[in-house]
């Protein structure tokens, strides 16, 4: 069993290093999109999945470290990782902000009041033109160069450079995922979205729990949003928007919401299905909009989920 | 100053209409059925799309396309909730969510696809057209009308729902199903037709605008927002708060974009935020 696991692993981790060796901006580009809504996903993933609540609002967060990031690039003389890190940073900081208030309430309000938050970000961004550049959103946002200790500046210009930096900031961010997950503060995470009044009963500050668990999701979230800054050189409102979580809780849904990977198997799979659909039509929501119906209907712990409980016990059966 | 104020207050009045019977079946269907319709937005969509191609494109009576295009759409809604959320209402609600979201997705493609992505509308029919002066400045007659049709709707909604037998029957339901199923209501088939009055309504509202709205593929994201916001503020799952609702976002939606145009947009979801944060049951409802 923990053979296959490793093996997964390695796999994933020799293919993904070997990625820029195609030389294809295409594929390198797409990795990168699969990774940034990868660790997006993941984000969301700790508040939904290990915590039992559903955001409407995380785009809001993404954004927040997108435009951060991005003012601190254009404004400061800040370096690229430093850049990237206070967009995180204050996507966490108004994550923990935000999520005092959110965390006040449950269920469909709890997803409201997420809604009308991350919804006054997009208003935000949209309307205080003098800092966000209104609806033009900021343009010319350097990518910059990258300081290393004992090399200096190396630059980032080339796509697979920068593939290298943000496969490095996402596994560094998956990396403190798996540590706060398997935590005791993860395990008590889980207790409350299992039975919160029990959890209340044991003497846990339940709020205070799902609060650290809202900052933390905020700030992976703004992490995989100040990623796309210097990326796509610019950021406009439309990324606030609440349409734009559609995309983390779909990747969510399709890797398996109670698992440790599906967030990222479903991030892969987005694209993958995303790619496919396009080839044979544009209306690409419409697709996914049918995936989301089969996934609710039936398919409600995503591939991840299926294979953990249908494929790897015959797997198992087979090979032992 | 004073004719600015009341005009702004006219226009404020007839977009709170609009909203008001998009909010009511919003409303209708989340207090008999416990499910929050994401997807009610995009019946609105396509209550407009619908009356839209029987004007435009078949060359019907702008009536006769109100009357068709949103029973077309009540006809979508009871399948959605005969097929699909009929099968979700026992597990979690936020599952019941993602399921209408799903909806917002297949809606707003299928609407592309058969109208293309282009902004659209129509003309104000013949008898409701043209503009009578308010303190010195014109007023159009159609939205004056939309103003006056918003209250007798809501009349027709609490004569129905507090007088007649139907509205009973429907109110035991959404007090206990159980209970209601167990003395002879048929509750699915009882449900199925309150999700198609509830769509039916939004199709109205939106059927309505299309002579002074524009009709585009992006309208549906947009308005469900708004429709939230207002249910909200009145109180989930309560009618006349949302009648009051709207009338209060209509409002904060006409005097910001004139006199404080920079927190237009967020003002109406730092009021959705308050009240969610200190009065969850609503303006107008009890704890």
């Amino acid at each position: 069993m923990l053979a296959l696991r490793w093996i997964f692993w390695l796999t994933a981790a020799v293919l993904l290093l070997c990625i820029p060796l195609t030389g294809e901006r295409f594929y390198i580009y797409l990795a990168i999109q699969v990774l940034v809504l990868a660790l997006f996903a993941m984000g969301f993933n700790l508040l939904f999945g290990y915590t039992g609540l559903l955001s409407f609002g995380h785009a809001g967060f993404y954004a927040a470290g997108a435009y951060a990031a991005g003012l601190l690039l254009m404004r400061t003389p800040l370096s690229l990782l430093s850049s990237i890190l206070g967009g995180a940073l204050f996507a966490g900081a108004l994550g923990a902000v935000i999520g005092f208030f959110c965390v006040r309430r449950t269920r469909i309000y709890f997803a409201m009041l997420t809604l009308a938050f991350g919804m006054m970000v997009y208003a935000l961004a949209f309307d205080w033109r003098s800092v966000t550049g209104g609806d033009d959103g900021l343009i010319g946002i350097p990518r910059g160069a990258l300081w290393l200790p004992g090399l200096g500046a190396v630059k980032m210009d080339a796509l697979w450079a920068y593939y290298y930096l943000v496969l490095a900031i996402t596994a560094a961010g998956v990396g403190v995922i798996h540590r706060v997950v398997h935590s005791p503060f993860g395990l008590v995470l889980q207790g409350i979205r299992e039975n919160e009044n029990r959890a209340a009963f044991a003497g846990v500050p339940v709020r205070r729990y799902r609060l650290a668990a809202f900052a933390l999701s905020s700030f992976i979230s703004g992490l995989a949003g100040a990623m796309v800054a210097p990326l796509e050189n610019t950021v406009a409102p439309t990324v606030a928007h609440w349409t734009k979580s559609a995309a983390p809780v779909l990747a969510t849904l399709l890797g398996g919401i109670h698992t440790f990977s599906g967030p990222m198997v479903g991030a892969l799979l987005f694209y993958l299905i995303q790619e496919f659909i396009e080839r044979l039509t544009e209306y690409w929501l419409l697709g996914f909009g049918l995936v989301l119906l089969i996934l609710v209907l039936g398919f409600r712990g995503g591939v991840v989920g299926y294979y953990e409980a249908h494929l790897r016990p015959a797997l198992w059966r087979r090979f032992s | 100053m004073l004719e600015q104020l009341f005009y702004q207050g006219m226009i404020g009045l007839s977009l709170a209409m609009f909203l008001w019977l998009v909010a009511a079946g919003l409303t209708l269907i989340f207090g008999v059925l416990g499910v929050l319709n994401f997807a009610h937005g995009s019946l609105y969509m396509l209550g407009a799309y619908l009356s839209y191609s029987a004007v435009r494109i078949l060359g019907l009576d702008f009536w006769v396309g109100l009357a068709v295009g949103p029973l077309l759409v009540a006809l979508a809604g009871g399948l959605m909730e005969r097929f699909f959320i009929r099968r979700v209402y026992h597990i979690d609600e936020a599952y019941q969510l993602l399921l209408t979201f799903a909806f917002i997705l297949i809606f707003a493609d299928l609407v592309k696809w058969v109208w293309g992505p282009i902004y659209q509308s129509a003309p104000v029919p013949g008898a409701l057209g043209g503009a009578i002066p308010i303190f010195g400045r014109p007023f159009p007659v159609y939205n004056l009308f939309v103003i006056a049709l918003g209250p007798l709707v809501g009349l027709g909604l609490w004569f129905l729902l507090e007088k007649s037998w139907w509205g009973r029957t429907i109110r035991a339901a959404a007090a206990d199903r159980e209970m209601a199923a167990a003395i002879g209501v048929d509750v699915p088939r009882l449900f199925t037709a309150v999700f198609m009055f509830g769509s039916w309504l939004g199709g109205v509202g939106g059927a309505l605008g299309i002579p002074i709205r524009t009709v585009s593929p992006g309208m549906a994201e947009d308005y469900i927002i708004q429709a939230f916001a207002v249910a909200v503020i009145g109180g989930l799952g309560n009618l006349k708060g949302a009648f009051f609702g709207s009338i209060l976002i209509g409002l904060v939606n006409a005097y910001g974009h004139v006199y404080a145009p920079v927190f237009e947009l967020a003002f109406m979801y730092i009021l959705m935020a308050a009240i969610l944060l200190v009065r969850p049951q609503g303006l107008f409802g009890t704890s």
